[in-house]
């Protein structure tokens, strides 16, 4: 069982970890600078911090395991732009939106998904990164849009546990895409999805969907679920098709964070707000939902989360579930901080004064 | 971490930068963006003047000049 967990935010990382009565709070590191992005890498060990420094921008640092000392290594970024290109994207790094860990036999690879767009994939740690440049490469790139940020970014990717080749990355706003060579090729794989604020004749478009959180269920990996700007869905092909779920979840489809059980892929958590046009939780009132169906039902909890007054949004990287599906941590843009030990019935809270949360992670 | 100063005979700042990275690599990543121009939120003055142009880096250097890099005030 999860004792430990990572809280990346605005002014650094703070870890947790429990004790016989509760979940506290423990170290801190970084602090000041915001940390965009936190991944522990179940493989070997290794703590991964992406920060992301107001003046001197995206870096990187790793700590060994059973290190108590960082080190700075290399971070993603874009080669020089060509000068008979027409993009219209300026090639730097702006963050480090996401970060996943290769299969397990392939030792040191990570996987980096960046503002503005750009997968990036080391092979040795972090000490060194590749563009993946056929899906920098893909035409439709020209129409992915910002979708939370000014410019297109790539927030999800979902290495598949049955094959490291086969790797689905989810972009805001251009969809999902699917490698099945290493990142060699790409294909979109967001049939089925419906993005409303488009003209009606561009809202099945695929690589204008805004896929806010793509997850894949470890135990059953063609089981992704996707919370949606417009709505939750899911695939039980590995995103060949995805399906609406309809009625919508209760209190509100809308939202920007999922969570699969990690053992079973008809079990996922979704944290709703109330609208796209008002970005709070329902009624003031934060709660999480979860199926155990599929998405044929939901239950809503409140339990230990705050009831009124309360303004929390959780953002894409802002839930995480243990490995037997238990655990849930839960951290929001305003620095509140709830930790559930029965699946999401009941909520602890960890802090309601952290800085914004922008990732949480369990060891 | 302590602030590298570097004496340079360059007589641009472009030059000037290259020098101190070429003693400090990992400086690079932190004054220039991917693309070689000065990062939004870092500003560079040169004997009391800012550097005119934050791609081309071109300010001439006199002998006695001193270039300063510095944070941009931002952020919050």
């Amino acid at each position: 069982m999860s004792d430990r967990a990572y809280i990346a935010t605005r002014k650094g990382l703070f870890e947790v970890y429990r004790t016989h009565e509760a979940w506290l709070l423990d170290q801190q590191h970084f602090l000041g600078d915001p940390v965009s992005m936190v991944l522990p890498d179940r493989r070997d060990g290794t703590l991964y911090a992406a920060l992301n420094l107001g003046h001197f921008g995206a870096k990187l640092h790793r700590r060994d395991a059973g290190s108590m000392d960082w080190v700075e290594v290399a971070a993603p970024a874009f080669p020089v732009k060509p000068v008979d290109s027409t993009d219209p994207v300026d090639w730097t790094v702006r963050q480090i939106w996401s970060l996943a860990a290769g299969g397990p036999d392939e030792p040191g690879v990570l996987w980096a998904g960046t503002l503005p767009g750009g997968l990036f994939r080391s092979a040795d740690r972090g000490d060194s990164w590749q563009l993946v440049d056929a899906l920098w490469n893909v035409p439709e790139r020209a129409k992915w849009m910002g979708g939370g940020y000014d410019v297109p970014g790539i927030h999800s990717i979902c290495v598949d546990p049955r094959d490291s080749r086969s790797v689905l990355v989810g972009v805001s706003c251009g969809g999902a895409w699917l490698t099945t060579d290493g990142g060699a090729s790409w294909s979109l794989r967001a049939k089925g999805m419906s993005a409303t604020y488009m003209p009606p004749e561009l809202q099945a478009v695929q690589e204008v969907q805004d896929p806010h959180r793509i997850v894949r269920c470890a135990a059953e990996p063609d089981k992704l679920w996707c919370q949606h700007h417009n709505g939750i869905w899911r695939s039980v092909d590995n995103g060949a098709n995805w399906s609406e779920i309809r009625p919508a979840a209760p209190l509100s489809n809308f939202g920007f964070v999922t969570a699969v059980h990690p053992q079973d892929g008809e079990t996922a958590w979704f944290v709703p707000a109330e609208a796209d046009s008002k970005r709070i939780p329902p009624h003031a009132s934060l709660a999480v939902t979860r199926t155990t169906d599929g998405g044929k039902s939901f239950v809503a909890w409140r339990g230990g989360l705050p009831h009124e007054h309360c303004y929390d949004l959780v953002y894409r990287h802002g839930l995480a579930v243990s490995d037997d599906g238990q655990i849930l941590l839960m951290g929001s843009t305003t620095g509140g901080a709830w930790l559930s030990e029965d699946g999401g019935g009941q909520w602890q809270t960890i802090s309601t004064t952290l800085p914004p949360i922008y990732s949480v992670a369990f060891a | 971490m302590p602030v590298p100063q570097v004496e340079t005979r360059a007589a641009d700042l472009r030059s000037a930068l290259d020098a101190c990275f070429a003693d400090h690599p990992r400086l690079r990543g932190y004054v220039l963006d991917e693309q070689g121009c000065l990062r939004e939120n870092v500003v560079i003055f040169i004997d009391g003047q800012r550097a005119r142009d934050p791609q081309r880096l071109d300010d001439a250097l006199a002998p006695q000049s001193q270039v300063y890099i510095l944070q941009a005030l931002s952020g919050g």
